[in-house]
């Protein structure tokens, strides 16, 4: 079986794994980061949502084979103490229902406002539109992450 | 799995002593930390405490620190913040030292374990302040003793005791002699003007770590030497398994075995992605399909079932055939809905271990007592062999009230003697259903001198029926002539609960053929509705769950807040109003025309609830049911080809997105009546609502769902 070196939230891991197997399921099950959730593993849902080299990327559709040396960041990662500005905002909005869908939302809004720190109502409303809340917490993820972009990192 | 709401400086540490005290069929108990360094003041995280489980609701630590079990499964609906919070207020302990946990199943001290209905606030409003209430009356008592002075002297105040002397106690400085008392009787439950906690905004308990992503759900669940298993099922419902070929599967890395159970065939593998290629590896043949029903069956053979003898009576008032007969008009529509996945986003999963000992369970269920019942059948052993960990869940909608997948990784482990994890692929999800019934109402009214004087609502489904109860919600009992009838269609397909079961599409039917109603009488809807609940109110005979009053004061203020009828150029408006689950609903949707097609922009909604325990997390269970509402009445459908499920992944599957979503504004009843539902009451009447506002913004009248499968664009 081949062995991979992966950089995950600033750490080196080495992983033995199919050459096939989605980033999603070496996180969960070899790498014991369960924060990072199963949807659709058809990249429709987002809830699997992480950052390569800090862009959202769903990792259910990457093969292990083909992160090389891309920095994978997962909510765990995302900061130190659960202080991101987005996972600020998404307390302060006490945005979750079930939850499940929300660390595919966080990693999402994140990258987002990486790259466009001031957006319009619309600019996030169309980024966040590819990853379903089954329980419709749109509003709250809406006012989340608008809250978001007025902190400061 | 625990949450914390903040840190405490505890001097003392690890548990001396527990009690279990039983009151009313409810427990309460109460550990300890015993000394071993008085003097030392170390911060420690609350979650590396070592509390001994012994399933009761309360346990206070000697720093005051409490820790709350909520019993009930938590699926979204907020039940574990809001049901811990009953028993903080009336134990009256400050909020920020409470330390929530999830209780597993123990049938021995909790009662109705249960998330279903919209009940579990409802069913818990008085039991668990009286288990605070209890808790505390106890605490006071041991201080009393202690101080020598009369408990009648004693008030409490956020974890504190203090005495007419001035004297002060903390729970925790006298909880061992408290826990050590009998359990009185009968005691007093607070003013709700004297709320400290209920009433106030609460954020959700778990809010740090589904942020952070630490382990919560089913899914992340684990255990040493657990391996996961993915089942292959017959494709179609109806079809049974002929053979099955798992050399292929066998030869996938990963792959640990392969076997059969019953009609489905399970691979195991040490991860899911090995077990999930070994399925695909799987070659299988199945029974012919050719005498299963497809889609276009079910609509020809529903309506059939609508003008047969097959209708049998649910209620009926007055005589509506005679109604019909002396009416001036007889107006009649056919309202129509398909079958709907619950797609909940945590796909079903479940760990068992099933060893000679016991049967070890944990996942998402919302009903673990009936499970673990049906897992101790199966494997034919003592209810009390089984232990089931409640983990929180990614979603119910009443998809997890049937424990099948529990069963399914009971079976596979008893099989494998392994500790398994099932896990379903989002296709075994979506095919693995218990959908919503497809379901055709026609309804009918008779009209004379332009009123109503009689209404008669048929119903043909598959699976799940209107029974007496929901035929009788708004609006039997505004007119004298009325009847409802039902029949069932047969079919291999499951069905099951979903989201405010039955009601979800009746409202729908009722309210836009109100709507319906309220054109051909050239009258304002929101007029109609008032006028037929006077109607209601004067009916002293037909004694209702639901209140014409409180139904008349939510779609009165909805009318207000809305602004009903003077709504700017180019938004249009739909109203709608319902009763389900204990509370009364109005809501108004706004409608606006984008390139010429229909787009919801806003919806207001008014609820009677009764109390409302945690305005923050209220809001959001509103939020979500309208706007889930909407999604399945815009997209939601599941058709079906000789048996066969069709769309089983969100590439197919249509579900409400974010630039999709209306804003939503939620106002509440100001109230002291007892709380009533709140998970589902906001969903039933909004897809009338947006229907209406559709036939305001466009003339179209839409009475098949999903609407957007109708639209000409």
């Amino acid at each position: 079986m081949p062995t991979y070196n992966l950089n995950v939230n600033k750490k080196n891991h080495t992983v033995e794994a199919e050459e096939d197997m989605p980033l999603l399921w070496v996180l969960r099950d070899l790498l014991d980061l369960v924060g990072t959730k199963f949807g659709c593993g058809i990249g429709q849902c987002g809830a699997c949502t992480i950052h390569l080299d800090g862009s959202a990327s769903r990792s259910c559709l990457i093969p292990i084979s083909s992160v090389g040396d891309a920095k994978i960041t997962t909510i765990e990662g995302l900061s130190e103490d659960n202080s991101h500005p987005v996972q600020k905002a998404w307390k302060e909005v006490d945005v979750p229902q079930c939850g499940y869908c929300q660390a595919g939302q966080i990693m999402t809004a994140s990258a987002f406002l990486e790259k466009n720190p001031s957006p319009t109502e619309e600019e996030v409303r169309a980024a966040m539109h590819g990853n379903i809340c089954r329980c419709s917490a749109y509003n709250r993820i809406e006012k989340a992450v608008n809250l978001a972009a007025t902190m400061e990192s | 799995m625990e949450t914390s709401n903040n840190s405490l400086s505890f001097s003392r540490r690890s548990f001396i002593k527990t009690v279990g005290l039983s009151t009313g069929g409810i427990m309460l108990g109460f550990t300890l930390f015993e000394a071993c360094n008085p003097d030392s003041k170390v911060m420690i995280d609350p979650e590396t405490l070592n509390y001994k489980d012994f399933n009761a609701f309360i346990k206070i630590a000697e720093n005051g620190m409490v820790t709350i079990y909520s019993k009930n499964p938590e699926i979204g609906q907020g039940v574990k913040t809001s049901m811990p919070m009953l028993i903080a207020e009336e134990l009256d302990v400050p909020w920020e030292h409470v330390l929530v946990r999830q209780a597993d199943l123990d049938t021995k001290n909790f009662k109705g374990q249960v998330a279903g209905g919209s009940q579990s606030i409802r069913s818990s409003w008085t039991p668990l302040r009286q288990t605070g209430a209890t808790a505390r009356q106890m605490l006071i008592n041991a201080a009393a003793i202690k101080w020598g002075v009369d408990a009648s002297e004693c008030t409490t105040n956020e974890g504190v005791i203090e005495n007419s002397r001035g004297e002060k106690l903390g729970y925790g400085e006298i909880v061992t002699e408290a826990a050590l008392l009998e359990i009185p009787d009968n005691v007093k439950l607070k003013n709700p003007k004297d709320f400290k906690i209920i009433g106030k905004d609460i954020r959700n308990v778990d809010i740090d770590k589904i942020t952070s992503g630490k382990p919560l759900f089913g899914l992340d669940y684990k255990k040493e030497g657990m391996v996961y298993a993915v089942s292959l099922r017959p494709p179609a419902f109806g079809q049974k398994l002929v053979s099955f070929d798992a050399t292929e599967a066998k030869n996938v890395p990963g792959v640990i075995d392969v076997f059969q159970f019953g009609d489905k065939i399970a691979v195991l593998g040490n991860n899911t992605w090995a077990a999930m290629s070994g399925k695909n590896a799987l070659i299988a043949e199945w029974s012919s399909d050719e005498t299963l029903m497809s889609s276009e069956d079910h609509d020809v053979e529903l309506e059939k079932l609508l003008d047969s003898d097959k209708l049998k009576e649910v209620r009926s008032d007055g005589n509506v055939n005679i109604a019909k007969m002396n009416a001036d008009k007889v107006i009649e529509y056919t309202y129509e809905a398909p079958f709907l996945p619950h797609s909940c986003m945590e796909p079903m999963n479940f760990f068992a271990h099933v060893t000679d000992d016991k049967v070890e369970l944990a996942g998402p269920i919302q009903t673990p007592e009936g499970t673990a019942r049906q897992v101790a059948g199966l494997l034919k052993r003592e209810p009390d062999d089984v232990h089931l960990v409640l983990t929180r869940i990614g979603g119910g909608f009443g998809r997890r009230l049937i424990g099948d997948y529990a069963l399914e990784a009971a079976e596979i482990s008893n099989i494998s003697k392994k500790p398994v994890k099932l896990v379903y692929t989002r296709e075994d999800d979506m095919a693995g259903g218990f959908y919503r019934p497809i379901v055709k109402y026609k309804i009918s009214a008779a009209i004379k001198d332009n009123k109503l004087i009689g209404y008669h609502l048929k119903e043909a489904a598959v699976g799940s029926s209107i029974n007496k109860s929901r035929a009788s919600y708004f609006p039997a009992g505004c007119v004298k002539n009325y009847k409802v009838e039902a029949a069932q269609l047969r079919s291999e397909i499951t069905t099951g609960p979903w989201r405010a079961p039955v009601c979800n599409f009746l409202a729908t039917a009722e309210q836009t053929f109100i709507d319906e109603l309220a054109e051909e009488l050239n009258q304002d809807p929101v007029k109609l509705r008032l006028e037929l609940l006077e109607v209601a109110k004067k009916d002293k005979k037909n004694k209702m769950e639901w209140s014409p009053e409180r139904m008349q004061a939510v779609i009165k203020l909805a009318a207000e807040k809305a602004n009903w009828g003077k709504s700017k150029k180019g938004v249009y408006q739909g109203f709608s109003a319902y009763y389900s689950h204990n509370s009364h609903v109005a809501e108004v949707a706004e409608v606006v025309l984008k390139d010429g097609v229909p787009v919801v922009t806003k919806v207001y909604c008014v609820v009677d609830c009764g109390v409302v325990v945690n305005p923050l997390g209220a809001k959001n269970q509103l939020e979500g049911g309208i706007i889930d509402g909407i999604g399945h009445a815009m997209y939601g459908e599941m058709p079906f080809v000789k048996g066969k499920p069709q769309n089983l992944n969100y590439g197919d599957y249509r579900l409400i997105r974010m630039m999709e979503t209306p804003i939503v504004e939620t106002y509440f009843i100001d109230s002291n009546e007892d709380p009533t539902g709140l998970g589902e009451p906001s969903l039933p009447p909004v897809g009338a609502a947006v229907a209406n506002a559709i036939k305001a913004a466009t003339g179209e009248r839409y009475r098949k769902q999903p609407y957007t499968k109708y639209m000409v664009s």
